[in-house]
């Protein structure tokens, strides 16, 4: 026996944007609209009760779902703002980050051989979890033409219809779309139809700009077949303190929790303090951050307008998703960062369907966004 | 939609936001924020655009002495609250002035070159005013947050610079 990578981790490579950083890392001076996460910390409150807990001694573990005391606060910050009700004893997960919480559907929900749709351009981890749960995947991918939305056209194209399971993100991480009541109803029938469950991520579900979030737990014959990730790290920016948390039927969450207690056991209990005081009296903090990024979208999506570049008024998360002028979009991204210092990933790094486009982050200050805006005006004309 | 108040709020924000900044990060076009602008500085609304300074950061030579006073005045049938303002708020060594509840009537803060000159201001200009009855002055020693904006707060971008 040696140490050699077992087959099925061999079998995934390495992630796509890991060239880009690297090359990012070795500039000085960059300005990355490339972050996937927030640029603001967490509320200071919330990392006040975190500090606060360590000098009270309160280093053990938790309950393997979660203290108590935060379940209960997710399950009515959940009903509250996503009309999404789950029983916080039965129904719901607390886990290190929604990253987690998907690995775990993905083990304890699906059998090696089972087959899992994903909707693409997607979150870099969901075809290498599948791969590592010994799962098959369909790509799904969306297409600009739709502004990347999921479309039972598209579902039907790709071969959906003979998957055991259905992933996706909205609002989306690349693109930053977003979906409403309307057009989910579409992919939930899809999903009733054939007998697809569905675990929806939904850790951008507080950052939209244009309607308000819908969850497809809440559409008719959904909530069954539906395990809902969300998290602390986005809309909180709480990135670093690994919290997230599934929630769904209780025989899901159950079989979830039987992984989870062996590997994870419980997700951090000074994270856990801090999410505690980040829903008991963070909210305006949230709030605040929102309009922020609303600010930013509305610049980032003007600038690319007036200077030609097409990009769909992406009404979610922290991303725009322009067309890329060039054919070549990781070679656009090369030179850009070499030229401009202006660091994006390509759309292409973030699975099928991302191809031809850049994702770029508006999670940076608006004087940052502003000279990366002018150095990308100045690269493109 | 974007509101007038938007505007205010990023002005606040950074008042040295452009015009056509703000017109990027709004509904509005670039002549509706002109004119916006132009309506509350003619409401008084905004009264005025200002850095805001960490003097402690500055080489000593440019070194201001600020000052908290706080003031009792006593009132009579002639005199209210808004006439004693006034004469206070005249003086240009006073760069904030209000009255507040509590154990004194006002709270103002004053400005000099030196410990000595804001003191003479004190003494020479403030306390002969009839109706003040009592000033307790305090020198601000170390200012760590001004406005809504904290001096070295620490809080640098350690993101890596590219991630998922």
């Amino acid at each position: 026996m040696t140490l050699e990578p077992a087959d099925r981790v061999d079998a995934v490579p390495p992630s796509g944007i890991r060239r880009f950083f690297e090359l990012a890392e070795e500039m000085d001076d960059i300005i990355s609209l490339g972050v996937g996460e927030p640029d603001f910390s967490a509320p200071w409150a919330a990392r006040e009760a975190a500090i606060t807990s360590l000098e009270r001694g309160q280093t053990s573990y938790t309950a393997n779902k979660g203290k108590r005391e935060l379940r209960t606060r997710i399950s009515r910050f959940e009903d509250g703002a996503h009309g999404l009700s789950y029983d916080p004893d039965d129904e719901m997960l607390v886990t290190a980050g929604a990253s987690e919480g998907l690995d775990l559907a993905f083990r304890a929900l699906l059998n090696p051989g089972d087959t899992l749709a994903v909707a693409q351009p997607c979150y870099v981890s969901y075809v290498p979890g599948a791969t590592f749960a010994g799962v098959d995947v369909v790509d799904v991918p969306t297409r600009a033409e739709d502004e990347f939305k999921l479309t039972r056209e598209v579902l039907e194209a790709s071969g959906a219809a003979e998957a055991d399971a259905l992933v996706y993100c909205y609002p989306n991480n690349p693109t930053g779309a977003t979906m409403t009541g309307d057009e989910l109803r579409d992919v939930a029938a899809f999903c009733r139809e054939h007998d697809l469950a569905v675990f929806a991520d939904e850790i951008y579900a507080d950052l939209t700009y244009e309607h308000e979030h819908t969850s497809i737990a809440t559409l008719p014959g959904m909530r069954e077949r539906t395990v809902v990730f969300n998290g602390f790290s986005k809309a909180f920016a709480m990135t670093g303190f690994r919290l997230g948390y599934a929630m769904g039927p209780e025989e899901a969450i159950t079989a979830m929790n039987r992984v989870h207690q062996y590997t994870m056991l419980s997700a951090p209990t000074t994270a856990q303090h801090a999410a505690i005081e980040a829903l008991d009296n963070c909210l305006d903090e949230v709030s605040e951050m929102t309009a922020q990024y609303d600010r930013r979208r509305n610049y980032v999506l003007s600038r690319f307008d007036e200077m030609g570049l097409e990009c769909f008024p992406a009404a979610g998360a922290f991303y725009a998703f322009p067309e890329c002028p060039w054919d070549d979009a990781d070679e656009f991204a090369e030179a850009l960062l070499q030229e401009e210092k202006v660091a994006v990933v390509p759309g292409s790094a973030f699975g099928e369907g991302g191809d031809g486009h850049l994702r770029i982050s508006y999670a940076t200050g608006l004087d940052e966004l502003k000279t990366a805006m002018n150095r990308i005006e100045s690269f493109v004309s | 939609m974007s509101s007038r108040r938007e505007i205010l709020d990023l002005l606040g924000e950074n008042a040295r936001y452009t015009t056509e900044d703000l017109a990027h990060m709004t509904d509005f076009t670039e002549s509706e924020v002109e004119e916006i602008v132009a309506e509350f500085e003619d409401a008084g609304v905004i009264t005025g655009y200002q850095a805001v300074v960490n003097w402690d950061a500055l080489d000593t030579d440019g070194e201001r002495v600020r000052a908290t006073v706080e003031l009792n005045v006593a009132l009579d049938r002639e005199t209210n609250y808004g006439d004693i303002a006034d004469r206070i708020a005249k003086f240009p060594e006073v760069t904030s002035l209000r009255l507040v509840s509590g154990d004194y009537d006002f709270d103002l803060t004053v400005e000099g070159d030196s410990m000595r000159e804001v003191s003479h201001f004190i003494s020479d200009k403030v306390a002969p005013i009839p109706e003040i009855t009592q000033t307790v002055t305090h020198y601000i020693m170390e200012s760590y947050k001004e406005q809504g904006m904290e001096f070295d707060d620490h809080d640098d971008d350690d993101r890596l610079s590219i991630s998922p």
